[in-house]
């Protein structure tokens, strides 16, 4: 059942979250109740999509009206190594007929054999929504008849998106792996250096700066969840023989619970940042040592992380004097850890504020320490705060993700995307020296004195008596027209009201 | 100060320029009623018009001297006398343009004389139609040389040096360069007009190759500057010259009229426009109409939406020295470097403001061996070889551009002409977006081989 599904994830034990609360604040759930009139981010559905989606030869069908999927398709940049399917969008675009009559179980029946007979994916993965769960259709009977059916796995993910908050659904998903995919399959190929890497989304091919690291120390990724992921690599993911989860928040279940039902150890870590890349890696190693690999993978993974971070610390360096100075506020949950910071800081970057919303206690800790100044780091800012902090020149650039990118554009400033629409991969060694680059070519660019410059005219488009003078010039110059920098007022004035209301977070993260 | 290098070599590959008498031609076709005439050979005529049709996909009245081999050794003044009368019998135009072409200009007459002899024995017969000479061989110069020299023709023909003072308040002279499209006079037309002006656009193709449908045929250039606006423009409040090479003209109307000039190099960047809009507030007396307020802002915002494409993008531009400043001074602005600028001649001055390293004076040939590695090739229609061979995306700019339609619509001046450049390279970019590959980002792929480690990667690369 649904209700016990979620109950279950809400009294999710590896959540550090669920730790802290009593036995009671647990029943009530993670998700605070949404606020009619003040929400923001997406709902359970989004959460299990986002999830599962990059899972690249699965075809993904949403049984819905046309909305859920209809609007929301190909949204996300993850690499594909592989098959293009999981970009591709199926629905079954619930008519009112449809959902009046019941057709609904009828119609995704025979999408799926539309979809097994058109594409003949090794799965498919049929989502539940809102409508689709109100109307009753059981989307689980209907999934276990094509299923024998047609002689594919139907895996029904049932995360309709009232049911909560889009952290709920990407939670949901990982239990819609646990009960219908990993362990169905046993490759032939288990070794004792096989790995998971769970919460890896492979956006814009990070990953790729990645892996070749671990196969470098003859360690393989037997399943990346989810991220260019093949569903028979989740299918035989059981046989790991330790698990790495990035993005805690998403899929903290799902590492749990394998190690429970199949004894995999897992760590949390991340690639952002060097010294995260490191421990990673050096992590991994230990876990593998410990679960019976040679013991000089250890030597071996030293040896690695020595020479790549000499080398990335070398490529980073070469940004100091372009950047050495340069205050940047750090929103969002996305790539975000202490280590980020702490890579930023080395090169002379100044962290004037970071939002910690989804940082762990021990993430909190550390960035402090960095920070020196608590007063740096917030939970969550409102966007007029965000706006003004920006507007009144307290920061070079602002990285955070694609909601408030406008805050920062609309007070002129720099902003790099840091979330899942980037079209930079940040992840690994290589990746920290991109952020670098791409902080640089931002704050560099030339626009932003263009931008900056105010109309030679006043708020009722007459002109201003220095433009009258330079107009005049008889050849063109450098003339003053336009050069005044800093934000003219009525600008500013116009868009803080535009910002005044909601939160400024991204909740898209991971 | 960029250095402008030209390229000593023998053979041009693949040429970027077109001829001087072409961008003669250009500019007579933007007065009402004209009739360029090439004094030279049948097929100096035919190659330009074949080729300005391929461009603007419009009938170009564009008539030839003929030149035969008697002609060009005797001397060519009894056919260029009877080819004047001939088309003012035949087409009765309001304005003769004669431009000279290289074979006659080889042979050495003096044309200014020969015409004027012409006008003079003939001035019955011509009665209501000017003829003007533009002196243009084509071993010399491009486009912008061919244009500049027939508006000056233009001026010292038609607007009498120190007309009566009866000075217009909002009569405004402007000069458009030879790269201003249809598009880009009819939005400068409408920016002075929102001051309450009015423009008297010289040479104005606007009005003659917008591809237009009229209900009759008419043998000659239809629409354009009204030969009679021309001889008023002495009367005018100012003249607003758009581009470098078309100062001379600019300013050899003022030495006529004592009318002031104001010049501008560029139309295509916030700063220029926000100094032209200024300017015609000042003279108008009037404010900035909201709708241009509203524009300027709109632009801010391109130059936002559009930064996140253009920054540490490398871009390849090969075009006319104006064309090629206005582009890589938007481009630049917007963060991506100029890695290749190549020219058609060395002598515009506006050459040693390219935001480049370098300006090489050259051809398409000199262009694809340099533009390697870029992610924009910026030029005409002939740049698609290269394009091609490259494997870069080509963003059609200049003259001729055949093999797009349209090309004559495309607005590149004021604050929406600047927005639609950025959004049109940006959209480029976009459309050309590598997807990263797992070799793309492996963190060895450029790593020789030195230890155990990334020895054993590679060759799980290569079993990959």
């Amino acid at each position: 059942m649904l209700k016990d599904k979620i109950a279950d994830v809400f009294t999710e034990p590896g959540c550090d979250k669920n730790q802290a609360k009593d036995t009671k604040a647990r029943k009530k759930g993670c998700s605070k109740p949404l606020t009619p009139g003040a929400a923001a981010g997406g709902c359970a559905f989004d959460g299990a999509k986002i999830v599962l989606q990059p899972v690249t030869d699965v075809a993904h069908l949403i049984h819905a009206p046309l909305a859920c999927e209809g609007n929301s398709w190909d949204n996300r940049g993850a690499g594909s190594s592989g098959s293009d399917l999981w970009r591709r969008s199926f629905t079954t675009d619930l008519t009112e007929l449809d959902i009046v009559m019941g057709q609904g179980e009828r119609k995704l029946y025979k999408a799926v054999r539309e979809i097994a007979q058109a594409f003949n994916p090794p799965a498919i993965f049929v989502y539940s929504t809102c409508v689709t769960a109100l109307i009753g259709d059981d989307i689980e009977a209907v999934c276990k008849a094509a299923s024998a059916k047609y002689g594919l796995p139907v895996v029904p993910v049932n995360a309709p998106g009232f049911v909560g908050s889009k952290n709920l659904g990407n939670k949901l998903a990982g239990e819609a792996l646990l009960d219908h995919v990993i362990g169905t399959h046993t490759p032939d190929d288990v070794g004792p250096n096989d790995i998971n890497i769970l919460g890896e989304f492979n956006l814009s091919g990070e990953f790729w700066a990645v892996k070749p690291l671990f196969e470098a120390l003859g360690i393989r990724i037997r399943a990346c969840i989810p991220g260019d992921a093949r569903y028979l690599d989740i299918a035989g993911a059981h046989t790991a023989r330790a698990t790495m989860m990035e993005c805690s928040t998403a899929l903290i279940n799902l590492a749990r619970k394998m190690e429970e039902r199949w004894g995999i150890p897992f760590f949390e870590g991340s690639f952002y940042g060097i010294s995260d890349t490191s421990e990673a890696l050096r992590q991994t190693a230990r876990l593998l040592v410990r679960q019976g690999a040679d013991a000089s993978l250890l030597d071996r993974t030293e040896a690695l992380i020595a020479r790549e971070e000499a080398i990335a610390w070398a490529k980073m360096e070469a940004y100091r004097p372009r950047l050495a100075g340069k205050r940047v506020l750090l929103n969002t949950g996305g790539v975000k850890s202490w280590s980020v910071v702490a890579a930023l800081q080395e090169i002379g970057i100044e962290i004037v504020g970071t939002s910690v919303k989804k940082s762990t206690l021990e993430d909190k800790e550390r960035i402090k320490q960095l920070l020196k100044d608590e007063n740096h780091m917030f939970e969550s800012m409102a966007p007029r705060d965000l706006y003004a902090m920006l507007a009144e020149n307290k920061a070079d650039i602002m990285l955070s993700g694609g909601r408030t990118q406008f805050i920062a554009l609309k007070a002129k400033m720099p902003w790099l995307d840091i979330n899942q629409e980037r079209h930079f991969p940040y992840a690994g060694y290589d990746g920290m020296v991109e952020l670098v680059k791409r902080i640089a070519l931002a704050i560099e660019n030339p626009i932003w004195a263009q931008v900056r410059a105010s109309a030679p005219w006043d708020k009722d488009g007459a002109l201003l008596p220095d433009a009258a003078e330079d107009c005049l010039s008889p050849q063109a110059g450098e003339g003053a027209i336009g050069s005044r920098e800093g934000p003219d007022p009525h600008f500013l004035a116009h868009h803080r009201k535009k910002f005044a209301g909601g939160g400024a977070d991204d909740l898209a993260e991971c | 100060m960029t250095p402008v290098t030209s390229l000593a070599k023998a053979a041009s590959v693949n040429p970027l320029k077109s001829s001087q008498p072409l961008g003669a031609a250009l500019a007579f076709l933007g007065v009402d009623g004209a009739m360029p005439l090439f004094h030279g050979s049948q097929g100096c005529t035919s190659f330009a018009l074949v080729l300005l049709v391929r461009h603007f996909k419009e009938t170009i009245p564009l008539q030839t001297t003929a030149m035969d081999e008697v002609a060009t050794v005797l001397g060519g003044a009894d056919h260029l006398e009877e080819a004047i009368l001939n088309l003012k019998t035949r087409t009765k135009p309001s304005l003769i343009g004669v431009c000279t072409t290289a074979l006659v200009e080889t042979r050495g007459e003096d044309f200014v004389s020969d015409v004027a002899t012409i006008r003079r024995r003939n001035a019955q017969a011509l009665d209501g139609t000017e003829v003007v000479l533009a002196q243009t061989p084509d071993f010399e110069g491009a486009m912008e040389e061919g244009w500049t020299k027939a508006v000056a023709a233009l001026i010292t023909g038609l607007v009498p040096a120190q007309p009566e003072r009866m000075t217009s308040l909002t009569q405004v002279n402007i000069l458009p360069g030879w790269h201003h499209t249809v598009a880009d006079l009819e939005h400068i037309r409408d920016l002075v007009e929102a001051f309450g002006l009015d423009p008297i656009i010289l040479p104005d193709i606007s009005g003659s190759l917008d591809g237009t449908v009229p209900d009759r045929w008419v043998p000659t250039a239809y629409g354009g500057t009204l030969v009679p606006d021309i001889r008023a423009m002495g009367r005018s409040a100012h003249t607003i010259a758009l581009a470098e090479h078309v100062r001379a003209p600019a300013r050899l109307l003022e030495d006529r009229t004592g009318v002031p000039v104001t010049l501008f190099e560029s139309l295509c960047d916030l700063k220029s426009v926000d100094r032209f809009i200024a300017l015609l507030s000042r003279l108008s007396g009037r404010p900035v109409p909201a709708r241009i307020r509203r524009a300027r802002s709109q632009l801010q915002d391109a130059l936002l939406d559009g930064h996140f494409h253009f920054g540490g993008q490398k871009i390849a531009i090969a075009a006319e020295p104006d064309l090629l400043f206005s582009l890589a001074q938007v481009f630049s602005g917007l963060g991506a470097e100029i890695a290749v600028a190549v020219t058609t001649t060395s002598g515009n001055p506006i050459l040693h403001k390219v935001p480049a390293r370098e300006v090489l004076v050259g051809d398409l040939g000199d262009f694809e061996a340099r533009a390697a590695g870029c992610d924009l090739l910026v030029t005409h229609s002939h740049g698609r070889q290269a394009s091609e061979r490259l494997g870069i995306p080509l963003l059609r700019a200049g003259f001729p551009i055949f093999d797009r339609l349209g090309s004559q619509h495309r607005l590149s001046v004021g604050y929406a002409g600047a927005r639609t450049l950025i959004f049109e390279a940006a959209n480029i970019f976009q459309a050309q977006r590598r997807e990263p590959t797992p070799q793309s980002l492996n963190p060895f792929r450029d790593r020789v081989s030195t230890g155990e480690d990334s020895h054993d990667s590679h060759a799980q690369i290569a079993a990959r």
